[in-house]
């Protein structure tokens, strides 16, 4: 749109000046678009800045247990880390990023206090910047989206990465309900994303139930990514100490204009039923007679 | 003399972006043009670089940001080795791939954060903060967080805690359940006898030891200690004399075969290295290259039979250096369970001795009521039993049945599990703690009291006692200008050294009015040997008039009465406690090492241990998944058998494979190849880093190297 807008401007200048009937005008016309056309290389490819989202979430190898109280789950003393499909979302930014396709990688977070652990985790994986939201409580997806939103229209990023889902609440909404808020295109599910700067395209493959499926979105678009899309890097020592000193602007959702109070309530959390032990039956009629009295199957 | 040399500015830590370029400068176009491209600020160039194979081929930065211009232009990575002029070269201890490691400089690094790691972390910087220096400090764990590798009992002193943070009750240090009752039992398969308890507890608290580990490390870096976590130390680098100079991480990404993955990472090499003293920083410049540094310090507080210690041991023959035995260890296995609110006494301490180990096998049980209906059981075997069909993990899962502990337990659940070596050597096996470059201190070195079965509180004061001097000796370098006011320094200092610590203290006080310029070139050559000499004798001189020596010397020998048995062993230790209360005239030896003492297995007939029922006693892999335990699949296996022919030609034919039994994770299994043969597989995965196999294994043939870091167990309340 904008290099559209471009040309439209410089012939529109091309042909206004020959009706101002100057002798010099000519002269200047040609400089004057060599500079415009000049201007026009130079801009636009490094522009872009891509956003990505992380999540503070229980570490994938912990044990899991339920509170006493079913109330959720016991995060008191465990291990926190950032969400693999984060890991793997600001991987692929990272990527696009060193590909030169990008200007700057910045990492959000949305959560409590302890969330700039995870945001410092993303700086020292190699995000220029981070922003964290501090809001306390449960957050559903639609509260994130829409602080998301308000971040968007901030930062103004051209792409946005997120992970498909966190692997706490395994909801699979978030990056959905940005685009869907946004009104820019999605490709979720990602297993490859081709960006084309000339072109303001990303060709991005979705693993699908039937197989895969490659769609051409516009920029600036949103990309949720899978877990076979690239191996996400290690954070390394002197990165982890040049990340202290990267920048980290901090919101609230109120300096935001989002409420976050949600429509939902989580009324109790407990454990799936424990697996019974497997019976040996010895004859078809006693198989019958459980599958008919016990099982209630037929 | 060629020793390494850094100047670094005091305010900074590490690489600094105005150093950075200087380094950039220096090094010249050894850095790839195309790696720049995707980094603007000169900082960055010495960042390493991303794995991305669609990318520049991965390649670490040179490491040479120490060793200045010499070889700038012809710094390719495979030159690197060769460092030209009066520097030395850091040679690998080890050596390793070609490829250099970028490196970190520190003044102090300490590999492991424990209660050792920290405490000396946390002294340090008081001790900086006291003396008006800024030292840097970095501790490395291994461990994904600090205290995920953490796993004791505990019954904890709080005397050395005391003495580090005096403050801890009002900074809400996780310490709170005191010792409400101590009682200690003898137990037969279904009675238990209660004896009267040798320990006194009674001001000490029950705790979770990871937990206490998790808020030091909160606190140590309140006072700007950098730590760490997910980076193991896999290699001790050297200089020309073969002094320490610090370690280098493990590389990150390799694949099972060997292979670099995607998202391969080279280590990190971090050199502990006295800093100078903070002046122009064109001074510093001039001098990086021409001065060399003295009082580089690296601490390993690794734990129990840690796998860069015992290289360390080996190397400097410090275990002959003061005649000391070797170190004799015991496998403990714990749990914990939140159980009935109504038979949890928070502060009750139980200990067992007898059953269900025999008498010719010595170990125990505890059972500790922490806070919050949490319970700590767990089950302590002496590693130089010696019947090969004993499985310590099965021994445990039979004691959770014994009547007078089912009740506690049941209707309860586990919450973790863990199983982690221990020393019992005590002072007879300690080695001498100082090599040049730095010293082994806590569990590495071997300081638990095993009468009392508490090791947290020496290993705090064992990391304490090492940074007074440390300090001394740094700051002494600091401090000579001119060479009249260094040669006033040596002879202070030489008339301070027979003296107590305190008056060093005062010393240093007096000798900071003499800093002025850092002209450090006189300095060197006259502080060199002196400085390493009065650093290793003075800590040891400090050590064993500390109250840890103390301490041990009135323990050392009831542990070894057991190897004569289990009766004459309680003969003894009556007599010890009883009669001479610790000032006997005769100090016992330690039998055989533990690995010697396993028997062969015909001369013993295999145990039937009892199948778990998955409410009190459980089988490996469950309890397993409770530890939290994980390692990336695609590693190489960090066990290694050092002839890959041995546990199918000795451990299995002489001694039925006990490898298989031992280990409390079931990383060892014979399994039977498509010929039948029985082949031992190696589940590298599931390892606990207890060290058990590199202790019991009867040749010695597994050695226990550190896997990438992050890794290993996940313990949060053990």
């Amino acid at each position: 749109f904008d290099q559209e807008k471009k040309i439209k401007n410089r012939e529109s200048f091309s042909f206004w000046i020959p009706s101002q009937s100057n002798v010099c005008c000519p002269f200047k016309l040609t400089l004057s678009s060599l500079i415009v056309a000049r201007v026009e290389h130079l801009s636009p490819p490094a522009k872009m800045k891509i956003m990505v989202a992380v999540k503070r979430v229980i570490d994938y190898a912990v044990k899991i247990r339920v509170k006493p109280d079913k109330s959720g789950v016991e995060t008191q003393n465990v291990k926190m880390s950032m969400n693999p499909f984060c890991e793997i979302a600001l991987e692929e930014a990272l990527r696009i990023k060193e590909a030169g396709l990008a200007s700057e990688v910045v990492a959000v977070t949305i959560g409590p206090k302890q969330s700039i652990d995870t945001l410092r985790t993303g700086l020292a994986m190699g995000a220029d910047r981070g922003i964290h939201v501090e809001a306390t409580g449960d957050l559903f997806p639609l509260a994130v989206a829409k602080l998301f939103k308000a971040l968007v229209e901030i930062e103004k990023p051209g792409l946005i990465i997120l992970g498909k889902q966190a692997i706490d609440n395994d909801c699979n909404q978030t990056g959905q309900m940005v685009a869907g808020l946004l009104g820019w295109p999605q490709g979720t599910f990602a297993s490859k994303v081709v960006l084309d700067k000339e072109k303001q395209e990303v060709m991005v493959d979705r693993e699908v139930d039937g197989g895969l499926e490659t769609v051409c979105l516009n920029l600036p678009a949103v990309i949720t990514t899978d877990l076979r899309l690239n191996q996400p890097r290690y954070a390394t020592l002197p990165n982890i100490m040049k990340a202290k000193s990267k920048p980290v602007k901090k919101y609230t959702p109120e300096e935001l204009n989002v409420g976050t109070k949600s429509d939902l309530e989580v009324v109790e959390i407990t454990e799936p039923p424990k697996r019974k032990a497997g019976v040996l039956v010895s004859s078809v009629d006693e198989l019958i007679d459980k599958l008919r009295n016990e099982a209630h199957v037929i | 003399m060629n020793r390494l040399v850094s100047f670094r500015s005091k305010s900074r830590i590490g690489t600094t972006p105005c150093s950075s370029s200087f380094y950039a400068r220096l090094l010249g176009s050894s850095i790839d043009a195309s790696r720049t491209r995707s980094t603007a600020n000169a900082s960055d160039s010495l960042a390493t670089v991303s794995r991305c194979s669609s990318l520049v081929p991965a390649r670490t930065l040179t490491g040479s940001s120490l060793f200045g211009s010499r070889n700038g232009s012809s710094a390719r990575l495979s030159n690197l080795t060769g460092h030209g002029g009066s520097q030395g070269v850091a040679r690998r201890f080890c050596s390793d791939a070609a490829a250099e490691r970028e490196s970190m400089e520190y003044d102090v690094v300490i590999v492991g954060a424990g209660p050792a790691g920290l405490s000396a972390a946390i002294r340090l910087k008081q001790l900086c903060g006291e003396k008006g220096v800024d030292l840097s400090v970095c501790v490395v764990e291994k461990g994904a967080e600090v205290g995920a590798h953490i796993i004791s009992g505990n019954v904890f002193e709080p005397r050395a805690l005391d003495e580090l943070l005096p403050e801890w009750e009002k900074e809400e240090a996780p310490i709170s359940v005191s010792v409400s009752s101590d009682k200690f039992w003898f137990l037969t398969k279904d009675r238990a006898f209660s004896l009267p308890s040798p320990f006194d507890n009674k001001n000490n608290y029950v705790i979770s030891l990871s937990q206490l580990v998790r808020w030091m490390g909160s606190k140590a870096e309140e006072y700007g200690v950098e730590i760490y976590p997910g980076f193991a130390a896999s290699e001790i680098l050297c200089d020309d004399n073969g002094s320490v100079i610090g370690i280098g991480t493990n590389d990150m990404g390799v694949a099972k075969n060997g292979s670099k993955k995607e998202n391969f990472q080279r280590g990190v090499a971090l050199k502990g290295v006295s800093l100078a003293f903070s002046g122009n920083k064109m001074i510093q410049c001039c001098f990086m290259r021409a001065i060399k540094l003295a009082g580089r310090v690296t601490l390993f507080a690794e734990g129990c039979r840690g796998s860069l210690s015992e290289k360390i041991i080996k190397k400097y023959h410090l275990r002959e250096k003061r005649n000391a035995q070797h170190q004799t260890y015991a496998l403990g296995i714990k749990e914990v369970w939140e159980i009935d609110e109504s038979k949890h006494q928070p502060g009750a301490v139980i200990h067992t001795l007898g059953w269900p180990l025999d008498q010719k096998t010595y170990g125990g049980s505890f059972l500790y009521h922490m806070s919050e209906r949490q319970v700590a059981i767990g089950l302590v075997v002496a590693l130089n039993y010696k019947n090969p069909y004993l499985s310590p993990y099965e021994e445990f899962q039979k004691l959770k049945h014994h009547p007078a502990i089912k009740p506690i337990l049941e209707d309860g659940t586990v919450i973790q599990y863990g199983a982690r070596t221990l020393n019992e050597g005590g002072i007879q096996s300690v080695p001498y703690p100082v090599f040049p470059g730095g010293a082994i201190i806590g569990c590495s070195a071997g300081f638990l009291n095993v009468p009392k079965i508490k090791g947290t509180h020496t290993a705090m004061k064992s990391g304490m006692r090492y940074l007074l001097h440390v300090l001394a000796i740094t700051v002494f370098v600091l401090l000579s200008g001119i060479p009249a006011s260094s040669s006033f320094c040596i002879n202070e200092y030489k008339k301070k050294e027979s003296q107590n610590v305190r008056s060093k203290e005062l010393s240093i006080k007096s000798f900071l009015c003499f800093c002025n310029c850092p002209g450090m070139l006189a300095a060197e050559a006259a502080f060199g040997t002196l400085l390493e000499g009065s650093n290793l004798d003075s800590y040891w001189t400090t050590l064993q008039n500390s109250w840890v020596w103390e301490e041990l010397h009135k323990a050392r020998n009831y542990r070894p009465a057991f190897d004569h048995g289990f009766i004459p062993g309680m003969a003894i230790s009556a007599v010890e406690h009883y009669l001479f209360r610790g000032k006997s005239p005769f100090t016992l030896k330690h039998g055989k090492p533990d690995h010697e003492a396993t028997n062969v297995a015909r001369s013993h007939s295999p145990i039937e241990y009892p199948k778990p029922d998955g409410v009190l006693s459980f089988d490996v892999p469950t309890s397993l998944h409770r530890s939290n335990t994980n390692h990336d699949h695609d590693q190489p296996a960090h066990l290694k058998l050092r002839d890959p022919e041995m546990p199918t030609q000795v451990n299995l034919p002489e001694y039925d494979g006990p490898e298989s039994r031992y280990c409390p994770a079931r990383v060892y299994e014979y399994v039977p190849e498509e010929s039948g043969q029985l082949k031992l597989q190696i589940n590298a995965q599931n390892c606990l880093h207890c060290k058990a196999c590199d202790i019991k294994d009867p040749k010695q043939n597994i050695e226990w190297t550190v896997p990438e870091g992050g890794g290993g167990p996940g313990y949060s309340v053990m």
